[in-house]
């Protein structure tokens, strides 16, 4: 066995290799001082660090600079355009406006004035809610979907008649059944979040290679093995895309769904800044959106990566 | 010899978009208790297809397959299949995957710490120990294939059916499975069928060798009885003139009867 034994093994260390040369060295020239081999190693060394940061340097500013470059032409365009005046502010009166927004973005003035920390906190909430209701319902019929034929027949006319409608539309009716704005919100968003995540998690199960359910069965496995040893974590990456797309469409609907029914939140305020004229406020609003979508959604996709196992 | 499995006039027809496709017609063999088979064929002929069907991962659309004198209705540990294409599931680790079928097979009759002795056994048998832990990615394709192996040889199986599971591998390690094989076949006595193309291979492990007619509606074309004594050395058999004639008999077969054409 000793040919497959050394297979597994993972070959030796560069490093390894490199000190064995200077062990070499040292025995091959005896006469040369001893300090002179330890002065050229003390150099290498320094020269490989150096080198070592030098390449890291470069590819940082590969990494970061184009998108810096990007931002300064954005900011660049948008200071161009309104030099004239106008009603769009300018870059500088935006960027004083959010010096002073977030000096405090956690005051409380009474319930329609408080800072944009709680707005943006109030939004993510309702998010939160829909979106985890939408999961416990969606995710579990999307198992049932995916394993029973008939159902997905059944269900399919009806979701592909459904998917479509902006769930804005739905609105009207999560404000007849609740009788409040704030269950009426998180309803959208409900509604809008449980399609991505029952179509991606059927596909799933309907995608589990037929390798790892021969596998089942030629063990045998019972229903509650297969479900945990196998379907769930197979279709779990699936699961995740569901989850990153209905999470994404979910803050694109909040903003408008809360701009129709008031209160707290970020869709309100945007509104409220419009109905005050503070156009400033309205274009700060608009960075703190994409930045809370972006961050979100590279969250996600963290997790997603953290479980795809087929690619790495 | 006692017949373990019996092969009746089976077929196997699938439904394609473009029709009925007669992948296997008129199979009739009895594979007897503790023999080593090697099913040989060109690639598409339908060797997979037989061992699915003996495993109980599909039916045959005609005819009748026995084991112990009843019915195949579906898989089942006894008879263990080495897939192809390794099977491994990538979330666990070669351990975790192991364990799940030394968990299936012994779980309700043996003790935590005895499950554990067999799954670090059956790895150790292909010489896998150091890579308990890591996952099929982190794993060569050859020692994806010897956990493959593992997880078969680790139920203990009355009856082996392995896929070309030696395809993947080196001639070097392919050489050491095989002698590790057919010492475990020896020790447990188990049966075994192996799908192979390589002439060698089928020759070097097998009792007897069948050979498939080109698909479609492939079938048996013949069957040659290896009568070399065990154990074999493969040094030794180069130059054994039995070997040589086996050897000949199926690439004879192989390369004269059932000629590929060029598609
Ligand atoms: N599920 C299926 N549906 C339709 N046709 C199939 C199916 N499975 C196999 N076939 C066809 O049956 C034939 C035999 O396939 P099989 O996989 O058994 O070949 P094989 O001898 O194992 O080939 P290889 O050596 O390449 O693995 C092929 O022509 C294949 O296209
Ligand atoms: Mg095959």
């Amino acid at each position: 066995m000793s040919a497959t034994a050394t297979m597994g093994v993972a070959p030796a260390p560069a490093a390894d290799e490199s000190d064995a040369k200077v062990v070499d060295l040292k025995a091959a020239r005896p006469a040369a001082g001893k300090g002179e081999t330890v002065r050229s190693a003390a150099a290498r060394a320094r020269h490989g660090a150096g080198a070592a940061l030098r390449g890291w340097l470069r590819a940082l500013a590969g990494a970061v600079l184009p998108p810096l470059a990007g931002l300064a032409l954005l900011v660049g365009l948008w200071h161009l355009a309104t030099m004239n005046g106008g009603g769009i502010p300018s870059p500088g009166k935006t960027w004083d406006a959010a010096v002073t927004i977030f000096a405090d973005p956690f005051y409380q003035a009474g319930p329609n004035d408080q800072g944009i920390g709680w707005n943006v906190l109030a939004s993510l909430q309702r998010v939160a809610v829909g979106f985890g209701i939408a999961a416990l319902v969606g995710i579990p019929a999307g198992f049932l979907l995916g394993r029973f034929a008939v159902l997905s027949q059944m269900m399919n006319p009806i979701i592909s008649l459904l998917r479509p409608v902006s769930p804005l539309a739905w609105l009207p009716i999560g404000l007849l059944v609740f009788q409040r704005a704030d269950p009426a919100a998180t309803w959208t968003i409900f509604i809008c979040s449980i399609w991505p995540m029952i179509l991606n998690t059927a596909q799933g199960v309907t995608r589990v290679p037929q390798d790892y359910l021969n596998v089942a069965r030629v063990l045998n496995l019972s229903e509650w093995k297969v479900f945990t040893k196998i379907l769930f974590p197979a279709v779990l990456p699936y699961m995740l895309t569901g989850i990153r797309l209905s999470i994404g469409t979910a803050w694109l609907v909040i903003v408008a769904a809360e701009m129709l029914t008031g209160g707290v939140g970020i869709g309100f305020w945007v509104w409220d800044e419009w109905n005050n004229l503070k156009v400033e406020h309205i274009i700060i609003a608009i960075f703190v959106i994409g930045i809370v979508g972006l961050v979100l959604e590279q969250a996600l996709m963290l997790v997603a990566r953290r479980f795809n196992y087929e690619n790495r | 010899m006692k017949k373990i499995v019996r092969i009746e006039n089976v077929g196997q027809v699938f439904g394609t978009k473009n029709g009925p496709f007669t992948a296997l017609q008129g199979i009739n063999l009895d594979i007897h208790e503790g023999e080593s088979i090697a099913l040989i064929g060109h690639s598409g002929c339908g060797k997979s297809t037989l061992l699915n069907l003996i495993a109980g991962l599909t039916r045959p659309t005609s005819g009748v397959m026995l084991c112990d004198g009843r019915e195949i209705a579906g898989p089942g540990p006894e008879r263990a299949v080495v897939f192809q294409n390794h099977s491994l599931l990538p979330w666990l680790t070669c351990y975790d995957n192991v364990h799940l079928a030394v968990d299936r097979v012994f779980g309700a009759k043996e003790g935590k710490a005895r499950l554990k002795q067999r799954t670090q056994d059956a790895l150790a048998l292909v010489g896998l120990t150091h890579a308990e832990t890591k996952f099929p990615h982190e794993i060569s394709g050859g020692m994806k294939q010897r956990v493959g192996i593992a997880r078969a040889l680790s139920m203990e199986p009355r009856i082996l059916l392995m896929d070309e599971p030696f395809g993947a591998l080196d001639a070097l390690t392919r050489a050491t499975l095989q002698d590790e094989l057919v010492k475990i076949v020896a020790a447990t006595k188990a049966t075994m069928v192996m799908v192979t193309h390589d002439v060698d291979e089928a020759v070097l492990l097998s009792d007897r060798v069948v050979m498939l007619t080109n698909g479609p509606a492939a079938t048996i074309g013949e069957i040659l009885d290896v009568k070399l004594a065990r154990p074999r050395d493969r040094l030794a058999l180069a130059e054994e003139p039995e070997f040589a004639h086996c050897r000949a008999a199926v690439l004879d077969f192989l390369y004269k009867k059932q000629l590929k054409r060029a598609a």
